[in-house]
């Protein structure tokens, strides 16, 4: 894979954003992989963690935004105690989550849910969901 | 002696059995459970964004009732609310400029520095108790039983909320030989179970509680114990599904730790509520001859 490397990106208004929202020095970042290598949820994943992280470093927004993987994160934290680098890889996905969310666009829809579902779910199902995924 | 407790909302319906098994074990064992007045939610999941300051009221919120209850001590029960108190604790007591913005926006309420001490159940278990005094009031030996630890997220992770060794906790082990019953370790101990994903990615969760309960079968345990009504849920609703998908999977009763401390101190089961439980828990135990 071709990326090209900017410094209009390195130094964009994603990059700082990302940084800002997530309270982390995004370039402590050197590529280890650990988080990618104990994520529960990688499997899924059309990205692994330590791919997304090295996209936010370079700026490179498009291929994140295109990605289901932030989307996937259940913040379980196991990345977070994990790195050895100090990273907070979970405040990271959530500040990319959040530059989404912030524009008014949710990833799920509340009215699609069924009534019959919505009484099975537990409550802090319902609504740690509706913080993680809707705006 | 009295200690305050916050419930949560799940515990007043989906998991009544963790909340009603809990407070009838721990009056055995000497503690009164005493209600924090005019709780609100707790956030559930505490705010990962540096800019976001608003969803720390919530729990922030719950620790000056404590206060006003006049305790310097709470004990929780469900692992979202335990996570979310305890980090929103930490904030006050170590972030002065957020501490000060936060105290200013409630301006109606006593100012707030981190002064309530919150702790998992489990901890008072293990800390004020102390396991070998539970173990003299055990009256039924919950022998025989092989049952699998699952910590899942929120009660270790992150490192500063951690009741535990993150990697490597011992605590529910503790707990289960205290009770007579068999520990089984197994290597997704401490792995997440999907959590909130249950509601945007189903089929994921599905794939964890797979992973999950095959491997807790393999290590032979019979059964899960756990404290977290997310993982209870997820763990046992899905495993119906996954039995309905192929008929070859084999799943296992998911308990609350409190409901089997609550059966090996000789309380009532109906004080339990395994009625709320998935796979057959009291078949299960009704085998093992421990509940008649």
């Amino acid at each position: 894979m071709r990326i090209e490397i900017s410094p209009h990106r390195l130094h964009s208004d994603f990059v700082k954003k990302v940084a800002e929202i997530s309270g982390q020095d995004l370039l402590a970042c050197n590529q280890c992989g650990k988080c990618s290598a104990g994520c529960p949820m990688c499997f899924a994943m059309d990205l692994l963690p330590n791919q997304i992280i090295r996209l936010v470093q370079l700026g490179i927004e498009e291929d994140i935004a295109r990605s289901k993987t932030i989307w996937i994160c259940a913040s379980c934290f196991t990345c977070s105690v994990r790195c050895p680098r100090g990273v907070d890889l979970g405040k990271v996905m959530e500040a990319l989550r959040l530059i989404t969310l912030r524009k008014n666009v949710d990833y799920i829809q509340a009215a699609n849910i069924s009534a019959q579902r919505l009484s099975e779910l537990p409550q802090i199902a319902l609504v740690s969901a509706f913080r993680k995924h809707t705006a | 002696m009295d200690l305050s407790y916050y419930p949560g909302c799940t515990l007043k319906t989906k998991a009544k059995g963790l909340e009603d098994s809990a407070i009838a074990s721990l009056k055995a064992l000497g503690i009164n459970l005493l209600e924090v007045p005019r709780w609100n939610c707790c956030g559930v999941t505490y705010s990962l964004a540096d800019d976001d300051l608003v969803h720390h009221l919530a729990p922030v919120r719950n620790l000056m009732r404590v206060m006003e209850q006049g305790s310097k001590k709470v004990g929780v029960l469900c692992s979202f609310c335990y996570n979310s108190l305890t980090r929103a604790n930490l904030l006050m007591k170590n972030d002065q400029q957020k501490r000060g913005t936060l105290n200013d926006f409630m301006e109606e309420e006593k100012h707030y520095n981190g002064e309530v001490e919150v702790v998992h159940i489990l901890e008072v278990l293990r800390d004020d108790l102390g396991w070998a005094n539970i173990a003299e009031k055990v009256k039924v030996p919950l022998k025989g039983l092989k049952v699998a630890s699952y910590y899942g997220c929120t009660l270790l992770r992150p490192q500063e909320v951690a009741i535990d060794h993150v990697e490597r906790p011992t605590i529910l082990r503790s707990l289960l030989e205290t009770v007579g019953a068999e520990a089984v370790d197994f290597p997704y101990a401490t792995e997440c179970c999907g959590s909130f994903q249950i509601i945007g990615n189903p089929d994921h969760v599905a794939q964890r509680v797979w992973d999950i309960l095959s491997s807790a079968l393999r290590s032979g345990a019979e059964a899960l114990v756990l404290t977290c009504p997310l993982c209870h849920f997820n763990l046992g609703e899905r495993q119906r599904e996954l039995a309905q998908r192929y008929g070859d999977f084999q799943g296992m009763p998911i308990f609350y730790f409190s409901q089997l401390l609550a059966v090996s101190l000789g309380i009532e089961p109906q004080v339990c509520h395994f009625e709320l439980n998935y796979g057959a828990p009291l078949s299960l135990l009704k085998s093992k001859k421990l509940i008649s």
